[in-house]
């Protein structure tokens, strides 16, 4: 009897160890095989670490010094200033605390809808296949952003509280569309392989050949379109603040970017700083997941590792 | 023969063929069939490839439903329709018949390491209790397959094994649920000949410890000679039959025109036999199009010894000399 509690922790520990081997160590160690999925891994971890913990260490300060707009870099202002200014370092390690988790969760949203969407389709097929490729078509044809600008306006006058999950539902509204079709065309080839056959004759549930046999095949291809969803989800939300029309914090990236070119000092040159930080912070963090995505690649399909 | 363990009955299969315009076509792949398997029995079946057969073994383990006819399978000391099974007899059928697909190479699932091959039908059945029972059963199975060490094969990824070793993969796998019979579907056509010989042994090994009876697919004569030595073969022309019976009996002496030409084919490794040997005289090499088949016997636009009858009237099965033969000739 007094065997039995140590039996558990044994049996739990156990689990533990397996797990971080197979989930957490091997796919580090297949990223490091990869120089550019570990650049990638580096600039989004750097990013991580600038929006979570950059900010303690960096404080923001936002009142207006005029005799000091427009400064270029210097040890004091390492990314110079702004028209009234103010430090663009320290807005770009603020500004900054929104986007990675709306870009992650849209990709999560987006995934999601577009693998369940396609997987049904094309699994089940026969008439309801018919009547959600359709239904995939007609968003495909509707202009991505421009009607993500129509959502957000109506979204800002509804009234309706505005938090991180609106808006990546709202930024996933079409980008769904393009990942089912391809989902579907996926699992519509990979449902006549020999290996779903043997599954059938086996008896296995319904369940088991979705979740076990089809999914690990289409999931390489999920992984990369979540980054990729991810990395345009930046785009769009950046877009949005910088045109306005997504609640308007001061200080976000897309923000600073709309102030940079509401100002004379912009076109002028002087202020050329103050443009080209958030607009370079955006492109290397966009950099940063498309390199790792291709190593994510790696870590899902057991073929394309070296050994 | 035993008693019968799957029985097909009138079994037919139309598939199809996809015109966007003009009337639809079929395709009769499998056309009225009459086939019983008996307890641990071999039935070879010979035919070219896209004469049917392949569709056959699939609608013996109810992955395709007939168009018309049956398939029955002795469950419970009655033939029961495999369509009209339900719940633990449907388990039980599926369990008992299981299928050796053709291509080693994409009967695992490329992402899936081999442990995770084995072990859902163990756990799903019962027939190991928990995840390391089934790890440790798969290792056994592996072994039985002629891997060894196992371990060196449970973690691995289908794209770092050979064709043989997969091949032996889909025989565990298929062997692991203790099947009472197994559809082979060429099974050894895609191996190196120099594999052939022991992934058949394996097999007919494996019917000594399980019981098994055995479908065997195959083009090969002298491959389905080998394997179904002392029992029945089967020869199949565009969806029928035309001739089935003891392996050593058709082999030695064929009365079909059909099986005749099909011996004829088969290479003699001595060059000076070969030279003497007579080919019978097909009247034409082309396979007649499935969409429209010829009327009567479907062979007479090839048989060198066909008269007006042939294009007039299907020639039944009919015993002849302790087989079956369907021509007119006998």
């Amino acid at each position: 009897m007094v065997c039995i509690p140590k039996l558990r922790e044994g049996k739990i520990m156990r689990g533990l160890k397996s797990f971080l081997r197979y989930h957490i160590l091997e796919p580090l160690k297949i990223l490091a095989s990869d120089k550019r999925a570990l650049v990638g891994l580096s600039i989004v971890i750097f990013y991580v670490l600038m929006v979570a913990v950059g900010r303690l260490f960096i404080p923001l300060d936002l009142t207006p010094h005029r005799e000091k707009r427009y400064l270029g870099p210097s040890w004091e202002h390492p990314l110079g200033t702004d028209f009234a200014g103010r430090d663009i370092l320290a807005q770009i390690v603020h500004g900054g605390r929104d986007v990675l988790p709306v870009a992650f969760l849209t990709g999560f949203v987006t995934v999601a809808i577009g693998t369940a969407i396609g997987i049904t389709s094309g699994y089940v097929g026969g008439k309801l296949d018919l009547a959600i490729t359709t239904f995939i078509d007609i968003f495909l044809t509707i202009p991505g952003f421009p009607l993500l600008m129509v959502v957000a306006v109506w979204l800002l006058q509804s009234g309706i509280p505005i938090n991180i999950f609106i808006i990546a539902c709202v930024l996933s509204i079409t980008a769904w569309a393009g990942l089912a079709r391809s989902v579907r065309a996926q699992v519509l080839s990979i449902r006549e392989e020999a290996f779903i056959e043997a599954a059938r004759c086996l008896g296995l549930s319904r369940f088991h050949i979705v979740f076990n046999e089809i999914l690990p095949n289409v999931m390489p291809y999920i992984a990369i379109n979540f980054m990729l969803s991810s990395v345009s989800a930046i785009y769009s939300y950046t877009g949005l603040q910088a045109l306005g029309l997504i609640p308007y914090e001061p200080g976000t990236w897309g923000a600073m970017i709309n102030m940079a070119q509401a100002y004379v000092g912009t076109i002028t040159g002087t202020g050329c700083w103050y443009v080209l930080a958030p607009s370079i912070t955006i492109i290397v963090l966009q950099v940063g997941l498309v390199f790792l995505s291709q190593g994510i690649d790696k870590i899902f399909n057991p073929r394309l590792r070296e050994r | 023969m035993t008693t019968p363990l799957v029985k097909a009955e009138k079994v037919s299969k139309i598939f199809p063929v996809g015109s966007m315009f003009g009337a639809k076509k079929y395709i009769k792949a499998v056309d009225g069939i009459d086939l019983e398997i008996g307890e641990n029995e071999i039935l070879a079946l010979v035919g070219e490839s896209g004469c049917g057969k392949s569709t056959l073994g699939r609608l013996m383990l109810a992955l395709l439903k007939p168009s018309s006819g049956s398939v029955s399978y002795y469950i419970n000391h009655k033939y029961k329709d495999v369509w009209s099974l339900k719940g633990k007899e449907f388990r039980e059928y599926r369990r008992n018949a299981q299928l050796i697909p053709q291509d080693p190479y994409s009967t695992l699932n490329p992402m899936k390491k081999v442990i995770s091959a084995l072990t859902p039908p163990l756990l799903r059945y019962k027939i190991a209790r928990n995840r390391r029972e089934a790890r440790k059963m798969a290792a056994e199975l592996l072994e039985i397959v002629g891997l060894s060490p196992p371990e060196d094969f449970l973690e691995r990824f289908p794209c770092r094994l050979s064709g043989g070793q997969l091949q032996r993969i889909a025989i565990a796998r298929a062997i692991s649920v203790k099947p009472k019979f197994i559809v082979a579907d060429e099974a050894v056509s895609m191996l190196d000949a120099s594999l052939r010989i022991e992934i058949l042994n394996l097999l007919l090994n494996i019917r000594k410890s399980l019981k098994t009876a055995y479908l065997f697919i195959t083009h090969d004569l002298a491959i389905a000679r080998y394997f179904a030595r002392n029992e029945r073969i089967a020869i199949m022309y565009l969806g029928n039959i035309v001739e089935i019976g003891r392996t050593e009996e058709i082999i030695q002496n064929p009365l079909h025109p059909y099986t005749q030409t099909l011996l004829a084919t088969v290479p003699i490794p001595d060059p000076k036999l070969a030279r003497k040997r007579e080919l019978p005289k097909l009247r034409s090499m082309e396979i007649p199009s499935l969409i429209s088949p010829p009327p009567g016997c479907k062979f007479n636009t090839r048989c060198p010894y066909a008269e007006s009858i042939c294009e007039k009237k299907v020639p039944e099965l009919r015993e002849v000399k302790g087989r079956l033969v369907a021509c007119h000739l006998f």
